[in-house]
């Protein structure tokens, strides 16, 4: 696989364009298809490309490993911590409508965004890191 | 009563017929890396179905989780382990049997559910007419199905964003060798 | 109603019951664990299909809300079933892994050999 400059090129030309469309999916999550389920996975599969043409090593050293595993309960401790963020400005757990002190819409907008990030953490390196772990593995 | 053939129910029939004959392909393949590439087919396929049913960002998610991360991800345990499957030792009477018990029951089961496609029906007219009617005043943001996800049903994807922590740190824990660096 | 008319309106559910009888098929009769895992994982999708088909309103358009448009298809199962997906996904993760630990421990992934070591194993001590 080292020695193919087609794929190699064409990866090079592709990876980006795959961030910038998770992304895309990501952010115009509230106005067309797509939100934090999506964009993690469109995101790890970008790395997986990543891996599979580059090699592992070189993947991980783009990715560390430990950034991956540290994220991993990150993006769950971002969606709990907005939870009890709404649960201290007095409203219930999880409920976004007093988030932007006031303005119902506002505060949902807010409330959605923040939890979609938590997901979007959560799914891309949780991908991730199950990728890792079989590409690491190494046969017997 | 007259017979309409609606456009949208023709090419749903037929998408799911394709998607059938790949499942026979799938049951009756031998080898484990042929399969893989017929159950990325089969998450193609069911995408477009998806699309068909108004599903869009349900279809998203197959093509990419379905036909992208789960096929890399079973290559890579075909790698680890074998690619082809043993041929059987045993007749597959009593699983068939089985098997067409259960669905003449559940085929007898679908003469008391709601027509495909209909307004009226009680699934339709419940939760679902509601979050539509009241989404956008509450949060104006336009994409229901991210509103329900995030908002309406935030303890849901709470609990479903923790099964798939939960997986992670089941798979590092099985694979992830912790002595070595490798 | 005619026959034709009979037929568009179960199709849906037909080929969903079809699809979970194949998967069913495959847990039950095939012994290789990742084909069985894989045939969980067609069990899964057809209820994925199970629960997107009643919620379709034939005229309708995606639950996205836009000016001129009345009629809206059912938003809350696709909600549950994007979540499924991704969940779906990562359980197969961990049922793959586990077939990986006992592909290096007993040096094969067919469910009968691995009952005969077991036994072996078992009159042996």
């Amino acid at each position: 696989m080292r020695l193919d400059t087609i794929l190699r090129v064409c990866a090079k030309l592709f990876i980006p364009f795959i961030f910038v469309f998770g992304l895309y999916v990501q952010l115009h999550g509230d106005y067309g298809p797509g939100g934090g389920f999506q964009a993690g996975v469109i995101i790890a599969a970008g790395v997986f490309l990543y891996a599979i043409i580059y090699g592992l090593s070189a993947a991980q050293r783009a990715v560390p490993k430990g950034l991956v595993e540290f994220m991993v309960p990150m993006g769950v401790l971002i969606f709990a911590g907005t939870g009890i963020y709404s649960f201290v400005v007095d409203t219930n757990y999880l409920d976004y409508n007093n988030l932007a002190h006031g303005d119902a819409v506002e505060g949902q907008h807010w409330g959605i965004f923040l939890v979609e990030i938590g997901v979007l953490v959560t799914v891309a390196s949780t991908m991730i890191a199950i990728f890792y772990a079989f590409a690491g593995r190494g046969r017997q | 009563m007259e017979t309409v053939i609606n456009m949208e129910a023709l090419i749903n029939m037929v998408l799911l017929t394709l998607l059938a004959l790949i499942t026979l392909g799938i049951i009756r393949v031998r080898n484990l890396f042929a399969v893989v590439v017929l159950t990325g087919a089969y998450s193609f396929l069911m995408a477009s179905v998806m699309i068909v049913l108004d599903a869009v960002d349900v279809a998203m998610t197959e093509a990419s989780v379905g036909a992208g991360i789960s096929t890399v991800l079973a290559l890579s345990a075909l790698y680890l382990t074998k690619t082809e499957e043993a041929p059987p030792r045993y007749t597959a009477a009593l699983p068939l049997f089985v098997v067409i018990g259960t669905g003449a029951v559940l085929i007898y089961g679908t003469y008391g559910l709601p027509h495909f496609g209909m307004a009226d029906t009680p699934m339709n007219t419940g939760v679902g007419a509601d979050y539509l009617a009241r989404n956008y005043q509450e949060t104006g943001v336009p994409n229901v199905v991210t509103s329900v996800l995030a908002s309406y049903r935030g303890f849901d994807t709470l609990g479903e964003t923790t099964v798939i922590f939960t997986a992670g740190i089941g798979v590092l824990l099985l694979l992830k060798r912790f002595r070595q660096e490798g | 109603m005619s026959i034709v008319n009979e037929i568009i309106a179960n199709y849906n559910y037909w080929i969903t019951i079809f699809l979970m009888l194949s998967g069913l098929y495959i847990v039950v009769a095939k012994s290789n664990m990742i084909k069985t895992l894989l045939g969980l994982a067609v069990f899964q999708t057809s209820v994925y299909l199970l629960y997107l088909s009643p919620g379709k309103i034939l005229g309708g358009t995606p639950p996205i809300l836009e000016k001129g448009i009345e009629v809206y298809s059912n938003p809350l199962p696709h909600v549950l079933i994007l979540t499924a997906i991704v969940v779906g996904v990562a359980t197969l993760a961990l049922g793959l892994a586990l077939v990986v630990r006992i592909n290096e421990a007993y040096g094969t992934i067919e469910e009968d050999e691995i009952t005969a070591i077991v036994d072996r194993e078992d009159h042996a001590e």
